[in-house]
């Protein structure tokens, strides 16, 4: 059982993601509308979890990422899912390159994502527990991109892969099982995208973010 | 139109005297009358030199400075005429954001009012001067004269003598010369009023836009407003879109989520059909993202243009490379319009040109946007032929950018676009 926040401004969507959280036995201790509500919310309710729109009011922009951002600076640790409607990578990387401690799960997923309703479940229980979650399409997106002087050309189609399920936050043992292929046989496909992609293999939301930032040409840590 | 200090003469001739503008007149006629003297020992030696050595190269090219002179020229009279007016006249000229120096050159000897400047400086120069000299002589005189009781006392014993031959006895005898210079004084009020007013109307005739050019302003700037409201409709539409069917659709989707789990385990022939629902829904959902983001791309006003290009290229079916030199932000016009200049341009390049590659290129160069999108296709885009590079030209004009494009048969096609960041 998850204790849940959730800030969603759409009246339809917050009713439905309550009833689906409360029916598979999560607690929605507040359900809020807006950016301020949600971080009073936080505050009172102490959560494990914080669900959250990425636009609200009062200025429809990205006030609920933002909100995101700010509690994670005050609540070390704390694990945040946000919903959104737009694939551009910029939000991700917000939210993952944001100023706020790297610890403490992170998810972005589309808001489409609520319809598969087993693994939108899935995902919010691996983000209370400390992973880094990007949406599927997301890193289709990014692993579409066919510059021919990127080094992604380099990866074998079953390398690609797993990358893109290293992105949406698998762990070793859970892409092992979604590919249908040993542990080890992934150990040593996630050694050769490292070495690949150059990127420095170290854990968690790191990792996560250094594939991201890679597959952007940009350097989000600096 | 009126001319301010003609007004306040004609409201209230009596008091004018005692009002402020008396000195703004001077002020204006004085000053003028300083600059212009200048202006016409520049221009005699201008004029003199350039036809004497008009047989070598170097004449030609003094001659050609003497054609453009009335537009630095004009555009100091313009300020000076503040002092007695209470509004800046607009400059006739259009505005030539980004252009080198030989194509301005042609554009501003092709505008009729480079030439009427011209004529302006001619006539201040010569004129207005001479007519100047006049005047401080006057006001000169006047004052002179209203300090001869002073220059008398100060003088003494020598004598002064304001008429030859008769001399002025003493301070007292000198009161008649300073009532003369009153007299003077007054005159010289109302005629420099009627020489400025006559001045500022001259420069109205010759300096301002012309009345077609004032419409083509009038114009531009309702095409502007066009397109503001234009793109708050766009926002308008992505709003309600965002806030209404595509959340009933992840609602929907949600709910066939639902009744999926609830039948989880059981032998229905409904479970096929609630996983094609949820795939048509799926897809109802990713057509509607799509739309919107065409619409209005909400990155490109939480992010701005670099996050909202590289967006645009991750998508683009033929492989793109960017390289944005440019501020995260930048004003909003610009920004939306390069935008969409692109996506024309990147849509055309992915369809039409056969290219295997596209780059784009973008900086801040003198306060101009600087776009180039180079495509290795096979060239031989016609501006004229598609409505989309045509589209694309209107759509700058109203931002006062231009669009250059350069595509020879055989290739390579290159889109030059430029947004002048103050728009």
């Amino acid at each position: 059982m998850l204790r849940v926040v959730l800030a969603e401004d759409a009246v339809l969507l917050r009713a439905g993601l309550v009833e689906l959280l409360s029916r598979v036995g999560h607690k929605v201790t507040s359900a809020v509308g807006d950016a301020g509500e949600l971080a009073r919310a936080v505050d009172a309710d102490q959560p494990d979890v914080v669900i959250t729109d990425v636009r609200m009011p009062p200025g429809f922009r990205d006030e609920g990422l933002k909100a995101a951002l700010d509690l994670r600076a005050r609540h070390r640790g704390l694990p945040v899912l946000v919903l959104s409607q737009y694939v551009a990578t910029a939000y991700a990387t917000q939210l993952l390159g944001g100023a706020a401690p790297a610890e403490g799960g992170l998810g972005y997923l589309l808001k489409d994502r609520v319809g598969e309703v087993a693994e939108f479940l899935d995902a919010l229980e691996r983000v209370a527990g400390g992973a880094t979650v990007i949406d599927p399409e997301v890193i289709r997106v990014l692993l579409r991109q066919q510059t021919a002087d990127r080094p992604l050309q380099r990866l074998t189609p079953r390398e690609r892969e797993v990358l893109a399920l290293m992105a949406e936050g698998l762990n070793n043992h859970s892409i092992a099982q979604r590919l249908t292929i040993t542990e080890a046989s992934v150990v040593k496909h996630c050694g050769n995208i490292f070495m690949k992609l150059d990127v420095d293999p170290t854990e968690g939301n790191r990792r996560v973010l250094a594939v991201l930032a890679h597959l952007r040409g940009e350097d989000v840590t600096a | 139109m009126t001319v301010a200090v003609w007004d306040a003469l004609r409201r209230e001739p009596l008091r004018f005297p005692f009002t402020a503008w008396p000195l703004r007149c001077w002020a204006f006629l004085l000053s003028g009358t300083v600059l212009g003297f200048s202006l016409f020992a520049v221009l005699a030696v201008l004029i003199v030199g350039g036809v004497g050595s008009s047989f070598l190269g170097i004449g030609l090219v003094i001659l050609l400075a003497v054609a453009v002179s009335g537009i630095p020229v004009a555009a100091l009279e313009r300020r000076r005429l503040r002092i007695v007016e209470p509004e800046r006249l607009p400059s006739p000229h259009g505005a030539l954001p980004g252009a080198g120096i030989m194509s301005r050159l042609r554009t501003r000897l092709r505008e009729r009012a480079t030439w009427r400047e011209l004529g302006y400086t001619l006539l201040w120069a010569v004129v207005f001067t001479a007519a100047g000299f006049g005047f401080t002589a006057l006001l000169g005189m006047s004052l002179i004269l209203v300090a001869t009781p002073v220059i008398v006392w100060a003088l003494s014993p020598e004598t002064v003598m304001l008429i030859p031959g008769r001399a002025v006895s003493g301070p007292v005898e000198a009161l008649g010369g300073t009532a003369a210079g009153l007299l003077g004084l007054l005159l010289a009020v109302y005629a420099g009023a009627l020489l400025t007013g006559a001045q500022v109307s001259t420069a109205r005739f010759l300096l301002s836009a012309r009345e077609e050019g004032a419409q083509i302003i009038e114009l531009t700037r309702s095409r502007a407003r066009l397109l503001d409201a234009f793109e708050a409709e766009r926002h308008r539409i992505e709003r309600d879109l965002h806030d209404g069917a595509q959340q009933q659709l992840v609602a929907l989707s949600m709910t066939l989520g639902l009744a999926e789990l609830e039948l989880r385990g059981q032998d229905s022939p409904a479970v096929p059909l609630l996983a094609r629902a949820k795939g048509e829904a799926r897809q109802a959902l990713d057509q509607l993202r799509d739309l919107v983001r065409d619409i209005h791309p909400q990155v490109l006003a939480d992010h701005g243009l670099p996050a909202a290009v590289a967006e645009l290229a991750l998508r683009n079916p033929i492989p793109v490379t960017v390289d944005l030199d440019v501020p995260n932000r930048l004003p909003a016009s610009v920004e939306t319009t390069a935008y969409f200049t692109l996506t024309e341009a990147l849509t055309n390049a992915s369809k039409h040109s056969g290219a295997g590659r596209i780059s784009v290129e973008g900086r801040v160069r003198g306060g101009v946007f600087v776009l180039l999108v180079t495509d290795d296709g096979r060239g031989g885009a016609d501006p004229a032929a598609g409505a989309g590079l045509q589209g694309l030209a209107d759509r700058l004009a109203i931002v006062k950018g231009r669009l250059i494009v350069s595509s020879p048969p055989g290739g390579p096609t290159r889109l030059r676009v430029e947004v002048p960041c103050s728009a």
